[in-house]
């Protein structure tokens, strides 16, 4: 149970972020180069990503030892979720810049515009615009697609880590056919500070289990190396914080704007 | 040529980033942690593993200055 809620929360969370940072990439597309290009980009990419978790997934649960699996999965979901606290804990400390979602925007519309103005038929799609969007969309669905074949290989379903990532492309384009603007009230270093416990603590725990660990406390171990990281991410950012190192303006927050 | 260059970008940019100490440390962890396990600490592995975790994400950030410092 603590295993599948972890597992949900966690792919939902991680999927979240990046598909906000893709919104912003789409809405971008969609107001200079026309929504036709930018949702055929996006509808695209989503489902190139699809076909990646399709190939693959099945594949790994079927002709990967698991063993040798975890220990791999483990090591990459270890460095993928320290990179991510690590981002996360200089972000709210003040020593690395936040993820300005309404700054992106403006820069993206900028540089289309820079590129003139694009006068394509009524209906037709313009093919720079289209690979802008494919590509905001694939490059940041990448890491998802990551996260759920992971996930569901080591957990040996793909259900909870597919639920949660779809959940949160569903909530995010919701959301922004809503709006219509950047999410960038959307507390995203907090997000990746959470995200990044989770993940390293199923790095810890599956590439434990691959090289030969029997968790004393099973599945209840994952909630204490939750505790152990959540704890020791707030020390260190309390520890940068009380030195003198350079701090970059409007950094010192935990959100993105 | 290009095709290839992105490709080992790519994994390369996945997996570095921009901290090597993570990259290294993240396979360090667990080849520490199985060679304990190998020699028979399992148990002594159970509690090292989150250690060496935390101890490696504190070295990969910059070391803050004192306070009194210009």
């Amino acid at each position: 149970m603590t295993h599948t809620a972890l597992l949900v929360a966690t792919a939902f969370l991680a999927s979240a972020v990046e598909m906000v940072e893709a919104l912003t990439i789409v809405l971008a597309v969609g107001l200079i180069r026309g929504w036709r290009t930018a949702l055929t980009g996006a509808a695209s990419a989503t489902v190139a990503l699809t076909i990646l978790v399709v190939a693959f997934g099945p594949a790994l649960v079927h002709y990967v030892p698991l063993r040798g699996l975890q220990v791999v999965v483990g090591t990459l979901l270890l460095i993928f979720g320290l990179q991510w606290l690590r981002k996360a804990i200089l972000r709210a400390a003040g020593l690395k810049a936040s993820h300005d979602e309404s700054a992106i925007f403006e820069r993206e519309v900028g540089e289309l515009s820079a590129t003139g103005t694009v006068t394509t038929e009524r209906g037709a799609v313009d093919w720079n615009g289209f690979v802008i969007s494919f590509k905001g969309v694939f490059l940041e669905g990448l890491e998802v697609v990551f996260i759920v074949l992971t996930f569901g290989a080591n957990a040996g379903r793909f259900g909870p880590s597919v639920v949660g990532a779809a959940a949160a492309v569903v909530l995010v384009a919701g959301t922004g056919v809503i709006v219509h603007r950047p999410l960038s009230r959307v507390p995203e270093n907090a997000i990746k500070f959470t995200v990044g416990v989770a993940l390293s603590t199923f790095g810890t725990f599956w590439g434990g289990e691959g090289i030969g660990i029997d968790w004393r406390l099973k599945d209840g171990m994952l909630l204490v190396l939750v505790a152990i990281y959540a704890a020791v991410a707030f020390g260190l950012v309390a520890w940068l914080k009380s030195g003198s190192t350079r701090r970059l303006p409007g950094s010192a927050q935990w959100r993105t704007s | 040529m290009n095709l290839l260059r992105g490709f080992f970008r790519f994994w390369y940019d996945f997996i570095v980033g921009d901290s090597v100490v993570l990259a290294i440390g993240g396979g360090a962890i667990l080849m520490a942690g199985a060679l304990l396990v190998w020699a028979g600490a399992e148990a002594i592995a159970q509690i090292l593993l989150p250690v060496m975790v935390a101890g490696t994400l504190a070295l990969s950030l910059p070391r803050p200055r004192n306070r009194t410092e210009g």
